[in-house]
């Protein structure tokens, strides 16, 4: 990679305002990610985290600003950046497999049946084999545990050969050895296939050993930089509008409202309800 | 000694008869259609929009019938239009757009009610409502044939193309959309294939009974195999094996002693549930089957 590819952007959002039904959802959001960078979108529950996603998705359009991905305005169609969503609620009655799954990711826009071919299964196989998902790639979806669900989605996401991989909350649901390995594959694969990744999160603590980058979210507003640079209590007290508190506490971080610590934490428990 | 066994199983003339051949020709190529639009619309969750078609359609075929034109075209423009005002009505308000669909349906009934009443009264017999209810195989007339055949080729093909991007909306519309399959119409024209398929179905078994060939077969070849083309083309085999049986008995019991023969439809929606049945048996014994093993496994055997 030289000096200008490093320089390069896979996405930068200039000043994106997202007004919804009356409601400003999202303010003046600036942010870029480089090649290969882990960031976290960190931030509390109704923040505007997942609304930042479907806008660089293009799955919402902004009220102002712009999306560039790789240096040009967003396609209506953009193939370049894979996605895995908060909730996707598998029926298991849905005849997927595993492998269905991640074979939608690579030709599911086309039209007509999927041609069975050596190469195309390969591809698969390799995609399953980097999530280590070979070993329930032959079962319906909708028997998998989330963990091994999520593997298979993110497996899913990569196979198109994304620069930019988005993941909503893919911590949430699960327990905290499942959201271990999946960060740490995340990590992996980040650094292999050369993919920025962004995943939002409502707590930055288990993604702090791999995150290059932190863009915290509050209140619709955001603001990015290291975790050293933005997770500081004069930047979020002017995100959240109030005094707040960072404490580190044995190498975790707590963000708290207020200068005591005997107030309401921010940012790693849920304390307003999720929009949908 | 082959012809006495084939002439247990067909009765005499099976072949040869007119009605019967417009019936295998017919039937089959519905139950092929609507065995893999079944397969979505149940992968979808859309059993019950399947089912309004069905209701719309009784409307449709008694309206036919009382102008005097075929109860194809009845069903077909009704299912289309009704397809059209759900699509224009909007997917995205799912609450408000249940309750309407429950009070559309509701009067679309009560005017099939009302026009097959005076069907009876027109025509003095009750064969209006019991064809267009329960429907008729052996009274499609040979030249309806071609236009059951196409429209149902057609649906068919449609199908096919949309495969890919059907079924990774019915994975997740989000995930689809990021990843550029224009999910809106997807959703729109196979809410169309549906509409076709529920029409022809009704043509075949009736507008009530319909549903069952659009479900049933989707249904069981849902419960045998967890590949989504396997899926389908289970499902297009049982929906014609299914239909093509039930002919089979509807002919034959007419020259069991004792009767004057059962209704088609009858026999083709019983052949399908028995179906079911087998399937659903089967999965719970696999299942059972499984457990035992790894239980086995488990004891460290």
């Amino acid at each position: 990679m030289g000096p200008a590819e490093a320089h390069r952007d896979v996405v930068a959002l200039d000043g994106i305002g997202v007004w919804l039904s009356g409601r400003e959802i999202l303010h003046e959001v600036s942010f870029s990610i480089r090649p290969g960078q882990f960031t976290g979108l960190i931030g509390s529950n109704g923040a505007g985290k997942t609304t930042i996603l479907r806008v660089i998705l293009g799955l919402q359009e902004p009220t102002t600003g712009q999306v560039l991905i790789d240096g040009k305005p967003r396609l209506r169609r953009n193939r370049s950046v894979g996605y895995v969503p908060q909730k996707v609620v598998i029926d298991p009655d849905l005849p997927l497999r595993a492998r269905d799954v991640v074979g939608l990711g690579l030709d599911g826009y086309r039209f007509g049946l999927p041609m069975p071919s050596l190469p195309r299964r390969r591809r698969i196989d390799e995609m399953l084999e980097a999530v280590d998902a070979m070993g329930f790639a032959d079962s319906r979806m909708g028997n998998l545990s989330g963990g091994e669900q999520q593997r298979v989605l993110i497996a899913h996401a990569l196979i198109g050969q994304p620069e930019l991989l988005l993941l909503d909350e893919p911590l949430a649901n699960l327990d905290i050895a499942s959201g271990h390995e999946i960060v740490e594959l995340l990590r992996r694969i980040a650094a292999e296939h050369h993919v920025a990744v962004l995943l939002s999160a409502h707590d930055m603590n288990p993604l702090l050993p791999v995150m290059d980058r932190v863009v915290y979210v509050a209140a619709g507003r955001a603001a990015s930089g290291t975790v050293d640079e933005v997770v500081r209590s004069e930047v979020l007290a002017e995100l959240y509008g109030h005094p707040v508190a960072v404490l580190r506490v044995e190498g975790r971080i707590l963000v708290v409202a207020g200068s005591h610590a005997d107030t309401e934490v921010l940012g790693s428990a849920p304390h307003s309800v999720e929009r949908t | 000694m082959i012809d006495l066994a084939a002439n247990i199983v067909f009765e005499p003339g099976f072949f040869s008869n007119s009605p019967v051949q417009s019936a295998l020709v017919a039937g089959g190529a519905v139950a092929l259609m609507a065995g893999v639009v079944g397969v979505f619309t149940v992968v979808r969750g859309q059993s019950f929009a399947g089912h309004s078609f069905a209701d719309m359609d009784t409307t449709g075929g008694s309206a036919a019938f009382l102008l005097g034109i075929g109860a194809l075209w009845g069903f077909l423009a009704v299912s289309v239009a009704a397809a059209a005002a759900m699509e224009l009505l909007g997917v995205e308000r799912r609450r408000g757009r249940d309750v309407t669909t429950g009070v559309v349906l509701g009067a679309a009934l009560g005017l099939a009610a009302l026009f097959l009443y005076w069907d009876t009264t027109a025509s003095s017999t009750t064969g209006a409502a019991t064809t267009i209810l329960f429907g008729s195989l052996f009274t499609i007339s040979p030249s309806t044939v071609p236009a059951i055949v196409g429209f149902s080729v057609a649906a068919l093909a449609a199908v096919l193309v949309l495969y890919r991007p059907l079924l990774f909306s019915s994975l997740s519309a989000d995930m689809a959309r990021a990843r550029g399959v224009p999910v809106r119409l997807v959703s729109a024209v196979f809410m169309f294939l549906m509409a076709l398929a529920v029409a022809l179905s009704a043509i075949t078994v009736g507008a009530i009974l319909s549903t069952a060939l659009l479900i049933g077969p989707a249904a069981t070849a849902l419960r045998l195999t967890k590949r989504p083309g396997a899926a389908m083309w289970a499902a297009a085999g049982i929906g014609l094996v299914g239909v093509w049986l039930g002919i089979l008995f509807a002919y034959d019991s007419s020259a069991w002693p004792g009767h004057h023969g059962w209704p088609v439809s009858f026999s083709v929606v019983a052949v399908i549930f028995v179906f079911y049945l087998a399937a659903d048996l089967l999965t719970s014994v696999r299942a059972k089957w499984d457990r035992l093993r790894q239980d086995r496994l488990a004891k460290g055997e």
